[in-house]
């Protein structure tokens, strides 16, 4: 007796003979999947980090500009210990510190108002509104603040009928306009953060006798602390390697990215460029190592 | 479990060891490099039809910025070589440009021409190819900044000085003197600019060979380390007057027009544009000190894809009425008296008088060996000058 079939059997095909094969073995699967984007990667990412990190060691042909490879540690030695490096290193720090507290400051309110206060139509004309000015160009934005903050900009002919002067152009340019680049960065991921915190949980707060501080202060700050520092990453990071918006409006004022764009394209020493684009590397993983602790990378 | 781990890791470790051993292997065989043995062309061919050149702002001009300044499109149309053109704002940006090897012709400035030659970037140039070269001023021929042991690298194009721009709102008197950039630049602090290149230290040397003779400067690019620090701190002092400084010629314009900038260091051709524009400003060329300058020249890279195209611009750009055209609008002395008939001002550029030329210092690269003649010393390089130049901006 011969068995009848509901359905016939597939044709063999070189397609079906893989996806039998794929079938079977899971780890040809996984590696075809990831091979691509981790060969991408691997190349555009690692490859890039490690041939900064050995160039550091590499020195320059003063008069022909040509690099020597030779290993030698000068570079590093004269990053960490000249005076030149220590000090642009603190005020690169410094002001990607203001403007991260400026804009934790700025975006706190707003990211609360948002998340917890607007109707559902409001919400999203707000979203719209702190999404839109990064639809313009980040060059437009800091020449627009370079005609602002000039002597007869708009902002001298604001104040001075208070008795008020534009900063001009120097470090409190630098941090206003950085703090106004990089401030939907830090919204958003605060108005996420906020969004996941339960009204119930206010609620509960109100109804236990909980005052509007308390709850603010022991309800949804900690719960909303991991979204803050997620935003404090973009702004510190950001703030940290910006060198155009300082060229602009800086002044005189040099920051680390202007040190390592000067020795790249002026002065041609791509090696010592290597070892000072180093120190913000190690500031930045110092701090990603802090805030690992608090769950914040889950935010981002 | 962990043993595993560790395993891993040491894995990964290797791997990382692995690949910085690889890169420093490829580098090393890769790198070198310096000498030239390139041969100038003897004899030329088929143009490419296009040609790409790296110049100075205002040297290669297509009506694209003033519809009736454009020397570019007559060449396009004589040659057929297409030009595509980027401009650069100080001498070491030209030389990276330049390592790239995507251009094909660079007008390079005295402080630049060495180091390209002496980076194997530039090729010899074989001045018989070019009809224009012998209406050339003498003076501007044979000179350290284009030749090499007897082999011309180039073809000069123009020369001049850097200029005092200052506000005439602000400061009603022709000024004179450097001084209101250096020791009297208090009175105008927070609006004084300075040009943003190492070589600015050879304006400080200059004003210093004057002001402080003690100090033995005889020629603003020869500076032992002495002199250069004198000059250094008189730069320091300055720079806590400084608004910004400039390496962008735009920037400059804007800053002048807005009136952040009131006075400083600029070039003809920035006159030129705030004149234009309405700019309250003049410049001159202060008496008691004289000032720096460059004496620019094209030279073709080792690399050029379009030789023949470069050869045609060389030739074309040295040819009296582009010349003329072209080094009127930078406000410079053009490189021929030929170049004079198609334009008025060759007067006030002092164009033709050799003494008046010598009196410029023209932009030149600082070496270890004194160019002043002195050979009880070392002087300071331009990678000591580059070095003090980031610690003055600080």
């Amino acid at each position: 007796m011969t068995a009848t079939r509901a359905v016939p059997a597939p044709r063999r095909s070189a397609a079906r003979a893989g996806s039998a094969f794929l079938s079977a073995h899971p780890r040809a699967r996984l590696a075809l999947l990831l091979s691509a984007p981790l060969f991408w990667l691997g190349v555009v990412y690692i490859v890039a980090l490690v041939l900064l990190l050995v160039t550091a060691f590499w020195s320059v042909d003063s008069f022909t500009g040509e690099i020597t490879t030779e290993f030698t540690l000068d570079n590093i030695i004269e990053v960490v210990t000249g005076s030149l490096y220590q000090t642009v290193t603190l005020r690169t720090i410094g002001v990607a510190l203001a403007v991260t507290v400026i804009d934790v400051a700025l975006a706190l309110p707003i990211a609360f108002f948002m998340a917890k206060v607007a109707s559902a139509r409001m919400q999203r004309v707000l979203l719209i509104m702190v999404l839109t000015p990064l639809w313009a160009s980040y060059l437009v934005k800091a020449y627009a603040w370079r005609s602002v903050l000039s002597q007869d900009g708009i902002l001298e002919w604001l104040v001075a009928p208070f008795g008020g002067h534009t900063p001009g152009y120097g470090l409190p340019a630098t941090i206003i306009t950085l703090s106004y680049l990089w401030l939907p960065y830090v919204i958003l991921p605060i108005y996420a953060g906020l969004e996941r915190v339960p009204d119930s949980l206010l609620e509960a707060s109100g109804d236990l006798g909980g005052k509007t501080w308390s709850t603010l202060r022991l309800v949804v700050l900690p719960l909303a602390l991991p979204a803050i520092i997620a935003g404090t990453i973009f702004s510190f990071s950001l703030s940290l390697g910006d060198y155009i918006t300082v060229n602009i409006v800086g002044g005189t004022s040099q920051m680390l990215g202007n040190l390592v764009y000067t020795n790249v394209g002026a002065a041609n020493n791509l090696p010592l460029a290597a070892a000072i684009a180093l120190i913000p590397i190690v500031i930045i993983f110092g701090y990603l190592f802090l805030v690992r602790r608090t769950g914040a990378l889950d935010n981002l | 479990m962990m043993r595993m781990r560790n395993a891993r890791r040491g894995a990964t470790v290797g791997l990382a060891l692995a690949s910085v051993a690889l890169l420093t292997a490829c580098g090393t065989s890769g790198g070198g490099g310096g000498g030239n043995d390139n041969e100038a062309a003897t004899e030329l061919g088929e143009t490419e039809g296009q040609v790409s050149i790296l110049a100075w702002p205002g040297y290669v001009e297509d009506g694209s910025n003033d519809p009736s300044v454009d020397w570019v499109t007559p060449f396009e149309e004589q040659t057929g070589c297409e030009v595509t053109a980027k401009t650069f704002g100080t001498s070491d940006e030209a030389l990276n440009l330049m390592k790239t090897g995507d251009y094909d012709v660079v007008s390079a400035s005295g402080d630049a021409s060495l180091r390209l030659v002496a980076g194997g970037d530039v090729a010899p140039v074989n001045t018989d190819l070019l009809k224009n070269y012998d209406g050339i001023y003498d003076f501007l021929k044979d000179q350290a900044w284009n030749t090499v042991d007897g082999v011309n690298y180039g073809v000069p194009h123009g020369y001049g000085a850097n200029l005092l721009m200052y506000n005439t709102d602000v400061i009603t008197e022709e000024p004179t003197s450097w001084d209101l950039v250096f020791d009297k630049s208090g009175d105008y602090a927070g609006k004084v600019t300075a040009y943003d290149s190492p070589i600015y230290i050879a304006d400080a040397a200059l004003y210093l060979m004057k002001h402080q003779p003690d100090l033995g400067i005889e020629n603003p690019y020869a500076l032992d380390e002495e002199q250069l620090a004198a000059a250094v701190d008189l730069l320091k002092q300055q720079r806590e007057n400084i608004g910004e400084y400039w390496s962008d010629y735009l920037k400059e314009v804007q800053s002048f027009q807005t009136g952040d900038t009131v006075v400083g260091t600029s070039w003809q051709v920035i006159q030129n544009v705030l004149e234009g524009e309405g700019g309250k400003t003049a410049v001159t060329l202060p008496a008691d000190e004289g000032a720096t300058g460059w004496s620019d020249t094209w030279m073709i890279s080792s690399q050029a894809k379009n030789p023949n195209c470069a050869y045609a611009w060389l030739d074309y750009i040295s040819s009296p009425e582009a010349n003329a055209a072209a080094t009127s609008y930078f406000g410079e002395a053009p490189s021929s008296d030929a170049a004079c008939e198609y334009r008025e001002d060759c007067e006030a550029y002092h164009a033709g008088d050799a003494d008046y030329a010598s009196q410029i210092w023209y932009w030149t690269t600082p070496i270890e060996d004194c160019i002043d003649g002195r050979t009880d010393v070392k002087c300071t390089d331009y990678a000591a000058w580059t070095q003090a130049w980031q610690e003055i901006k600080g």
